[in-house]
C-alpha cells in the first residue's frame, strides 16, 4: 500500500514536472540544446528535438524546419550544428539561433545532420504543435493537419487553447476535428467520446475512416453501435465517391486518347490514309516542346514560366509543317494503295524515331512540369490532380477549335466536302491536292499538341508515340471516322471503361478487356458509332 | 627467267602465309570484351550509364597494361530492351565476334532469354542488376543482390520501428519474371511473419506504364485502414518516373506510405525533381552517397572519363566494377581467358568492394555483400538510413520458399558442379520452371 502510494506520489510529480515547462513561459534554447541534434544516432536526435520543442523558444522553429529540409549541418573541427546554404563552391555557414555569419566551409569540412522518415514525422508534428498560435493563417493550417494526423493527447491543451482563439471556419473545422480524435483516444467522459464519433463521421473523408476504425477496437461497448454506424455511413458515402472518382480518371484518360486519336480521326477520314507514323507526330510534338524550353532557358531565362504555352503554337506549326512534308514527298504517290501506304507509313516511323535517337540520344529528355500543375485538389470527396485538369481543359479548346476550322473555314468545308464524295468536290473546283496536304499538316499538328500535353504525364523519350499509336486507332475505329463527334464519344467511353476495369481486374487485364469488347463491337457495326452515311462514302 | 620465278614464286608464298598468320596474330593483340545492354527503348533510362561505365572500367585496365600483356577491347551491341534480340545480340558477340566473357543484361526477362545461348556456346556472363534468385547457372557470375540481400532485409527495416513498424503491404511491380518472382517470396515471408492476407495486396502493370491516376489512388485507399502502410516496389524502367510524379501529386508523403524500390537509384532519378519524394526508400548495396576513399576514387575517376561532373553512380555500376575486377583476377590466375578454366579461378576470390567490405565469388556464383537502405533526397542523392554490419552471403535459392528448402548450388568444379541441389538426397535435380 505505501510503494503504491509513493509511486502515485512520484507519478504525480513527474507530470506536474512536464506540464509545467510546457505551463511556464518561454524558456531560451541553448547552443548546448542545437548542438545535441548533431551528436548519436536517431534516438538520440529524436531526444534532442524533444528537448527543443519543451523550451517553447519560438526560434527553435526555423532550427527544426532546417533540420526536416536537410539544411543543418555539423562543423567537424567542433561539433557545432550550423545552418549550411550552398554559396560558390562550398557553403555559408549561419549559426541557427542568432543568424550570425560563421564564414564560408567547403563541403569536407562539414557533414549534414541526418534524418529518417521517423524523425521526419516526429519533427512535422513538433512544428505543427509550436506554430499553432502563429499569426499566419498558412502556417496555422499546416500545424492543425499535423495536429490531426498526429493526434497526439499531450497537445490537447494547446489545442484548446488555439481553438479558442481562431475565428477562421475552415481552421476551427480541422481543430475541431482534430480535439474530437484526442478525446476518443483518451479517457474522456462518454458523452464526450459520443459528441466527438458525430464529428468524426460528420467529416466523411477517408482520414475520418482510419479514425473510427482504430477507435473501433478501444472504446467502451456502450459506444460501439455509434462507431460502426458511423463507419457503415462513411463506407457508403466512400463508395460512391469511389465511383465519381473513376469517372474522373477515366474522362482525364479519354481527353488524353482524344488529343491523340483526333488528328488521325482527320487524316483517316478525309483521305482515307492509314498512318502508322502518327505516333511519331505525338512524340515530334512532345520533342518540339523539349527544344522550346531548352532555348528559353538558354536566351531567355524570364520566360522560363511560358515556355509551355510557347510550345503550343510552336509544336503545332512544327509538326504541322513535318506532316505537309510527308505528304507532299510519301503519301501523295499512294493514294488508293492502302497496304502500301500503310507499309510506308510504318517505315517512316521507324525513321523518324531512329532519327531522334540519334539526334537527342536514346535516353529520356526531362521536361520541367510548371507550378501550376502540380498537386492535387479536393472537390468535396474527389481529388483531382492539377496536371489531370488541365490536358482535359486543353483537350476540349482543341476539340472545339478544331470543329470551328471544320465547320466555319473555308478550307473546313473543302475538307469536309472532300471526305464525303473526292471526285464531286474536285469537279466543283475544289483542288483536292491543296486540301490533302492542309488535312495531313493540320491531323500531325494536333498530333503535335497532344504531344505537348504528354510531356507532363509521361517521359518524352523516341519511342513515346509507340505507346499511343494502337489506342489511337483503337479510338478512331471504335468511333467512326469522318465525325469528330464520334471521336470524342469513343475516346470518353474507351477511357471511362478502362479505369473502371482497372481497380478491379488490373491495368494488363483491363486493356485485354477492352480491346476484346472492340473487336466484338465491330463484329456488329464495322464503321464504327458514328459512321458517315452516303452513297459516295462507300468507296 | 627460271630465278625470276623463283623470286615470284617464294615471294607469293611468303605472302599467303603471311596473309594466314596475320590475322591470327592480329587476333591475339587484344581480348575483347562483350558489353550487352540496351541502349534504347524503355530499360534504356538504366543500362545506357552501365555501357559507359565498362568502356571506363576497361580503359582503366588497359592504363594499368590490360591483361595477359593484351588490350582490351569493348564490343558494344544495342538489344533495345527487347528480350529475344538480347539472345540475337548475345550469340553474334560470342560466335562472331569471340568475346573472351559478356557483361551485360538487366531485366530478368533479357538474362533469361540469353542462358540457353550461355548454355550452348560456353561462354561466361556477367550479371550486375539485383534480381528475384531461383537460379544459379554455371556460366553466370550473379554480382548484383539475391531477394535475401535486398528485398527481405527491406522488409525487416519496414517491419521494424526504425522504419515505421508497417503493417500493412502493398507489393507494386512491372508485369514479368522479377516482380512476380520476388513478391512470391516477398508474401511468403511476410505471411511467415504473421502478416494476414488481408494486409497484402499486390498489383502488376506493364512496361512504360504511364497513367497511374487509379493506382496511386488504390495504394492511398489501402493505407487508409488505421494500420501502418508501406509499398514495396519492384516497378522497373522508365514507368517508375511517371508513377513518382504521380504520388507526388496526390500528395503521398514518405512519412505517411514509405515506398521502398529495389530498381530505382540515383541514375533513374537524375532527370527528377525529387523534392516531393523525400523520405521514400531504396534498397541496394551501394549508394553513391556512401563516403570511402575507394567510393571517392571511383567517382572521380568516373567523372574525369565522361568528362561530366554531374554523371552519378548506382548500385549496378557497383556491381559491374565488382565483376569486372573479379574476371580480370581470375583470368590472370588463370592465365587464360578460356571460359572452364576462368571459372574454376574464380570460385573463392576476393575483390574490395566500393563501401569499405571485400566481395568474394561464392561456390553458388553469387557474391557477398553488405545491405543498405536509403532514404531519397531533395537533389536526387540517397541518405544511408540502416545498413548491415557485415557482408551477407547471396543465397541463389532463397529459404523463405518451402521447395526451396535444403537446396543449394555449387559450382566450385565448373564440369561437374550442380546448380540446384537437393542436399538432404545428394542428387543433383532441375529447377521447377518459374
Amino acid at each position: 500500500m505505501a510503494t503504491r502510494l509513493l509511486r502515485l506520489t512520484v507519478l504525480l510529480i513527474a507530470s506536474l514536472l512536464v506540464a509545467v515547462p510546457v505551463a511556464m513561459a518561454q524558456s531560451q534554447a541553448t547552443p548546448a540544446l542545437v548542438d545535441a541534434l548533431g551528436q548519436g544516432g536517431f534516438p538520440q536526435r529524436e531526444a534532442a528535438v524533444a528537448a527543443l520543442v519543451a523550451t517553447t523558444d519560438q526560434r527553435v522553429v526555423p532550427i527544426l524546419e532546417a533540420l526536416s529540409d536537410g539544411d543543418l549541418y555539423t562543423r567537424k573541427s567542433d561539433g557545432k550544428v550550423v545552418l549550411a546554404a550552398k554559396a560558390g563552391g562550398g557553403f555559408a555557414l549561419t549559426d541557427p539561433l542568432d543568424q550570425s555569419g560563421l564564414g564560408t566551409a567547403s563541403p569536407s569540412d562539414i557533414d549534414k545532420v541526418k534524418i529518417n522518415n521517423g524523425l521526419r514525422g516526429k519533427l512535422r508534428t513538433a512544428i505543427g504543435q509550436m506554430t499553432l498560435l502563429s499569426t499566419d493563417r498558412a502556417v496555422r493550417l499546416s500545424a492543425a493537419q499535423s495536429v490531426l494526423k498526429a493526434a497526439d493527447p499531450s497537445t490537447l491543451k494547446l489545442l484548446q487553447a488555439a481553438l479558442a482563439a481562431e475565428n477562421d471556419p475552415q481552421l476551427k473545422n480541422v481543430m475541431e476535428l482534430a480535439e474530437a480524435v484526442i478525446v476518443l483516444k483518451t479517457d474522456s467522459p462518454l458523452a464526450a467520446k459520443r459528441a466527438a464519433i458525430q464529428t468524426v463521421a460528420g467529416h466523411g473523408d477517408r482520414d475520418a475512416l482510419t479514425v473510427l476504425t482504430a477507435a473501433l477496437a478501444t472504446v467502451p461497448v456502450e459506444l460501439k453501435p455509434d462507431v460502426q454506424a458511423g463507419i457503415d455511413g462513411i463506407n457508403n458515402q466512400l463508395q460512391l465517391w469511389g465511383l465519381a472518382q473513376n469517372l474522373v480518371y477515366g474522362l482525364s484518360l479519354g481527353s488524353v486518347l482524344l488529343l491523340a486519336a483526333i488528328g488521325l480521326a482527320i487524316t483517316f477520314g478525309v483521305m482515307g490514309v492509314i498512318n502508322m507514323a502518327h505516333g511519331e507526330m505525338v512524340m515530334l510534338g512532345a520533342y518540339a516542346t523539349f527544344v522550346v524550353q531548352q532555348l528559353i532557358q538558354g536566351y531567355l531565362p524570364d520566360l522560363s514560366d511560358w515556355s509551355l504555352m510557347i510550345s503550343i503554337p510552336a509544336a503545332f506549326l512544327f509538326t504541322g509543317l513535318v506532316g505537309i512534308v510527308i505528304e507532299r514527298s510519301i503519301i501523295r504517290w499512294l493514294y488508293g494503295r492502302p497496304l502500301e501506304t500503310l507499309l510506308a507509313t510504318w517505315g517512316l516511323s521507324l525513321i523518324l524515331q531512329q532519327a531522334v535517337r540519334s539526334f537527342f540520344g536514346p535516353t529520356n529528355r526531362p521536361v520541367l512540369i510548371p507550378d501550376w500543375m502540380t498537386g492535387q485538389f479536393s472537390l468535396g470527396g474527389l481529388d483531382i490532380t492539377w496536371n489531370r485538369l488541365w490536358i482535359v481543359v486543353f483537350a476540349i479548346l482543341v476539340f472545339a477549335a478544331l470543329q470551328l476550322v471544320l465547320n466555319r473555314t473555308p478550307l473546313g468545308l473543302q475538307m469536309r466536302a472532300v471526305t464525303q464524295n473526292r471526285r464531286m468536290a474536285s469537279s466543283m473546283g475544289i483542288r483536292t491536292p491543296f486540301v490533302d496536304a492542309m488535312t495531313f499538316g493540320l491531323g500531325s499538328g494536333v498530333a503535335g499538341l497532344a504531344g505537348v500535353a504528354l510531356t507532363q504525364i509521361d517521359n518524352v523519350s523516341p519511342n513515346l508515340g509507340q505507346g499511343y499509336i494502337i489506342d489511337s486507332f483503337m479510338v478512331v475505329v471504335f468511333g467512326g471516322v469522318g465525325n469528330l463527334w464520334g471521336t470524342l464519344i469513343g475516346a470518353l467511353s474507351i477511357g471511362v471503361a478502362n479505369k473502371f476495369l482497372e481497380p478491379y481486374v488490373g491495368a494488363v487485364l483491363g486493356k485485354i478487356i477492352i480491346l476484346v469488347l472492340i473487336i466484338l463491337f465491330i463484329q456488329r457495326r464495322p464503321r464504327g458509332m458514328f459512321a458517315l452515311k452516303g452513297r459516295a462514302v462507300e468507296q | 627467267m627460271t630465278v625470276h620465278r623463283v623470286v615470284t614464286g617464294l615471294t607469293l608464298g611468303a605472302m599467303m602465309t603471311m596473309g594466314a598468320i596475320a590475322p591470327v596474330l592480329a587476333a591475339d593483340d587484344t581480348i575483347k570484351v562483350g558489353v550487352l545492354h540496351s541502349l534504347s527503348g524503355t530499360m534504356a533510362i538504366s543500362e545506357t550509364t552501365l555501357k559507359d561505365t565498362m568502356l571506363y572500367l576497361i580503359d582503366e585496365q588497359n592504363k594499368k597494361g590490360g591483361l595477359l600483356g593484351k588490350k582490351l577491347e569493348p564490343v558494344v551491341v544495342d538489344p533495345a530492351s527487347d528480350w529475344p534480340t538480347f539472345a540475337e545480340k548475345a550469340r553474334e558477340l560470342i560466335s562472331v565476334d569471340k568475346v573472351a566473357a559478356v557483361f551485360g543484361c538487366w531485366t530478368s526477362s533479357s538474362r533469361k532469354s540469353v542462358l540457353p545461348v550461355f548454355k550452348e556456346l560456353n561462354s561466361i556472363l556477367f550479371y550486375p542488376v539485383q534480381y528475384e534468385g531461383e537460379e544459379s547457372e554455371k556460366n553466370v557470375i550473379y554480382t548484383g543482390a539475391a531477394p535475401n540481400q535486398q528485398a527481405i532485409p527491406a522488409v525487416d527495416y519496414l517491419m521494424s520501428d526504425d522504419g515505421g513498424a508497417v503493417k500493412r503491404w502493398v507489393l507494386e511491380g512491372t508485369d514479368y519474371v522479377y516482380p512476380r518472382t520476388t513478391n512470391k517470396i516477398l508474401e511468403q515471408y511476410l505471411l511467415d511473419k504473421g502478416v494476414s492476407k488481408d494486409d497484402i495486396l499486390i498489383n502488376y502493370t506493364p512496361f512504360g506504364f504511364a497513367d497511374w491516376q487509379t493506382e496511386v489512388a488504390k495504394v492511398k485507399e489501402f493505407g487508409s485502414a488505421g494500420k501502418k502502410t508501406a509499398v514495396v516496389s519492384t516497378i522497373n524502367g522508365d514507368a517508375n518516373v511517371p508513377f513518382y510524379k504521380e504520388l507526388a501529386n496526390q500528395g503521398v508523403k514518405a512519412e505517411d506510405i514509405p515506398v521502398v524500390a529495389f530498381s530505382v537509384g540515383e541514375e533513374e532519378l537524375s532527370g527528377m525533381d525529387t523534392t516531393n519524394l523525400v523520405g521514400h526508400l531504396a534498397a541496394w548495396n551501394y549508394f553513391e552517397s556512401v563516403d570511402t576513399p575507394e567510393n571517392k576514387t571511383f567517382i572521380d575517376g568516373w567523372h574525369a572519363f565522361i568528362k561530366n561532373d554531374k554523371r552519378t553512380t548506382n548500385d549496378p555500376m557497383e556491381a559491374a566494377y565488382l565483376g569486372f575486377n573479379l574476371w580480370v583476377k581470375a583470368v590472370e590466375k588463370a592465365g587464360t581467358t578460356d571460359t572452364d578454366a576462368v571459372l574454376k579461378a574464380i570460385v573463392g576470390l576476393s575483390v574490395p568492394n566500393l563501401t569499405g567490405g571485400t566481395a568474394t565469388v561464392l561456390p553458388n556464383h553469387h557474391l557477398t555483400k553488405p545491405v543498405l537502405i536509403g532514404e531519397v533526397q531533395a537533389d536526387g542523392q540517397f541518405d544511408v538510413v540502416w545498413k548491415t554490419p557485415d557482408v551477407v552471403p547471396g543465397d541463389a535459392w532463397s529459404d523463405v520458399l518451402p521447395e526451396d528448402k535444403g537446396i543449394e548450388a555449387d559450382w566450385t568444379d565448373p564440369l561437374t558442379g550442380c546448380g540446384h541441389m537437393d542436399t538432404a538426397t545428394k542428387t543433383c535435380t532441375t529447377a521447377p520452371s518459374p
